[in-house]
């Protein structure tokens, strides 16, 4: 199995010609793909040119930058110009943007290789990416199963070996969430910390894009590949990041761990027990864990559920028939704009707009929305507290393992509780973390989760790779990329 | 939806009606089937709210977001902006260089 670092490392020195790394990822993606349809869009002679370009870079005697010729799978809400950016939905289907994300722009500066946009739920709403317009993705592990979501396509194309390296987007859970369900490494950096310009707004006060990778490591590298601040998002940080993966393997000792029952007790009992064997093995790696409660965060997931679809009912009004994408022609202007969100927009997108113009409507903004950011202020204030005694938190990702598709498609509720455990974190802005931690009793991957305060990073890699270390040996060493 | 609505643990649960003036608020058409399984789904979820509704927090300030945001200036320097044709092609309709759309206000009478 190759790294992303042993990639680079390989191409970097001239020993593998970055051609072959492509050859090879294209290769699994065609053979392995058709069933489990974690791409919307394979990039191939894209991915082929880029990659002849880094190999005359390195014949030329020049670095090609730290992800040198290493593949990269891109979430279908990140903008890639002149290149079909759907959303997983009818309503942008093939539209092109006439520009590139900033991630995407600094993923091509460092070397990487963009192999392709990959399935998510429409618009990054659900937990399973079967609402995807254009059909669901199944787990690698389990073809029965969902991958998670929303970001499932990029979850699941590293599970499968097809390549080392994805981008998601994760608003509630969506990066963290599909990571556990698949059995590979998922990371929510700091609101700020990576640029948003071009990732397709969901809901704008909580969407961060973060890395897939099968190793700690290689997700601290793609993260610092893409930290820093960027002028044309104006909620990006201005400080100058640290580099997080020269310390990664620093190791747990003295790291204060917080293992947080309200992050675990609710979960299915295999995937406490997994959480609870991975405190025990940071406790002999030499880290201070104690257990600690935070019970304002049994308040998240409601708050959640009105903050993200106000803020989503706001940013898809975009939707309109006018700029781009789908127009159903109809009338006048209003009743096309009528027509065509109701023929391009899903399900599950229509209950979020509706759920979030009725929680901004006069009479219920109070009670609902300015209710719900009150509670925000105390999600956050209660993580100051837990962090004014520990250095980072220890819970569950999901609250079970990979779910059978279909299972839970009709039950709105049933889905949005698989992202109790990971809303915290997005509602405060913090960094966290999920790791394959062993298998529930189903043989399907456990996430555990490292929660970080913000601008963690560092620290919340270290304790990552720590667990990562001390994991039963699970389907992320079968992965064979 | 009256100005002075109670709060929302003794307020009326949500009802067809609701779901038919949000869908038009936001400009989507729904049929019956639809507003009945909508009513029932957003009824859940808001059922679940009602945790957070009924918290007292009137001691805290609400959070729009999770960092303090200021400002942001650039200098007012000229740039190039997207590449005009570029845009329009993603453009369901366009004519003369600019975004075409249907009649926006009633022919006169």
């Amino acid at each position: 199995m190759s790294s992303a670092v042993s990639v680079s490392d390989d191409v970097r020195s001239g020993r593998r010609p970055a051609r072959a790394v492509a050859e090879q990822a294209l290769a699994a993606v065609g053979a392995g793909d058709g069933e489990l349809r974690a791409f919307l869009t394979v990039l191939a002679d894209e991915a082929l040119r880029q990659a002849d370009e880094v190999d005359a870079t390195v014949a030329a005697g020049r670095d090609p930058g730290p992800l040198a010729g290493v593949p990269v799978a891109l979430k279908d809400n990140l903008c890639t110009r002149g290149v079909a950016t759907s959303c997983g939905s009818r309503i942008l289907e093939g539209w092109r943007p006439p520009y590139d994300a900033t991630v995407v722009t600094a993923l091509r500066g460092a070397g990487a290789v963009t192999l392709g946009k990959t399935n998510m739920d429409e618009f990054a709403m659900g937990s399973s990416t079967e609402n995807s317009a254009f059909g669901p993705t199944r787990n690698p592990r389990d073809r029965g199963k969902v991958p998670g979501g929303s970001s499932g396509g990029s979850a699941a194309a590293v599970a499968a070996g097809f390549t080392p390296l994805a981008l998601g987007s994760d608003t509630g859970g969506s990066i963290r969430q599909p990571a556990a369900l698949c059995g590979v490494v998922g990371m929510k950096p700091t609101y700020g910390r990576i640029s948003r310009y071009g990732l397709v707004a969901f809901a704008s006060s909580l969407d961060q894009i973060g890395p897939f990778a099968t190793t700690v490591e290689d997700a601290a590298l793609l993260f610092d590949v893409l930290a820093g601040h960027d002028p044309l998002d104006s909620t990006s940080l201005p400080s100058e990041p640290e580099p997080t993966r020269p310390g990664v393997h620093e190791g747990a000792e003295g790291v204060r761990v917080g293992l947080c029952r309200d992050l675990v007790d609710d979960c299915a009992p295999d995937v406490v027990a997994r959480v609870h064997d991975a405190a025990e093995a940071l406790a002999k790696a030499g880290a201070k864990v104690q257990e600690i409660s935070v019970p304002e965060f049994r308040y998240g997931l409601s708050a959640y559920y009105l903050i993200a679809p106000a803020e989503a009912s706001s940013n898809l009004a975009r939707y309109d028939g006018v700029r781009y994408g789908l127009r159903v022609e109809a009338g006048d202007s209003a009743a096309m704009n009528t027509a065509t969100r109701t023929a391009g927009f899903g399900s599950e997108v229509k209950r979020r707009i509706m759920l979030g113009t009725y929680a901004l409507s006069a009479g219920y903004y109070d009670a609902y929305y300015a209710q719900a950011q009150r509670v925000r202020t105390l999600v956050m204030q209660a993580f100051d507290r837990a962090y004014a005694s520990v250095d980072v938190l220890l819970g569950a990702t999901a609250p079970t393992t990979a779910f059978d598709l279909g299972s839970k498609v009709d039950d709105p509720m049933a889905m949005y509780m698989n992202d109790v455990c990971t809303i915290p974190s997005n509602l405060a802005g913090h960094p966290a973390i999920s790791v394959p931690f062993g298998t529930g009793d189903d043989g399907l991957p456990v996430g555990v989760q490292v929660l970080a305060p913000a601008l963690g990073e560092a620290t919340m890699f270290r304790v990552a790779q720590a667990v990562e270390a001390h994991a039963p040996v699970g389907p992320t060493e079968e992965a064979g990329w | 939806m009256s100005p002075d609505a109670p709060d929302a643990e003794s307020r009326a649960p949500l009802s067809r009606e609701d779901v038919v003036y949000v869908a038009r608020l936001a400009r989507l058409d729904l049929s019956d089937e639809e507003v009945e399984r909508f009513t029932a789904q957003l009824r859940t979820v808001l059922d679940h709210a009602a945790d957070v509704a009924a918290l007292d927090l009137s001691h805290l300030a609400p959070s729009s977001h999770p960092i303090v945001l200021e400002n942001v200036l650039r200098p007012d320097e000229p740039r190039p902006s997207l590449d005009r044709d570029e845009v329009l092609a993603g453009a369901p309709a366009v004519e003369d260089h600019r975004f075409r759309v249907p009649r926006i206000v009633g022919e006169a009478p």
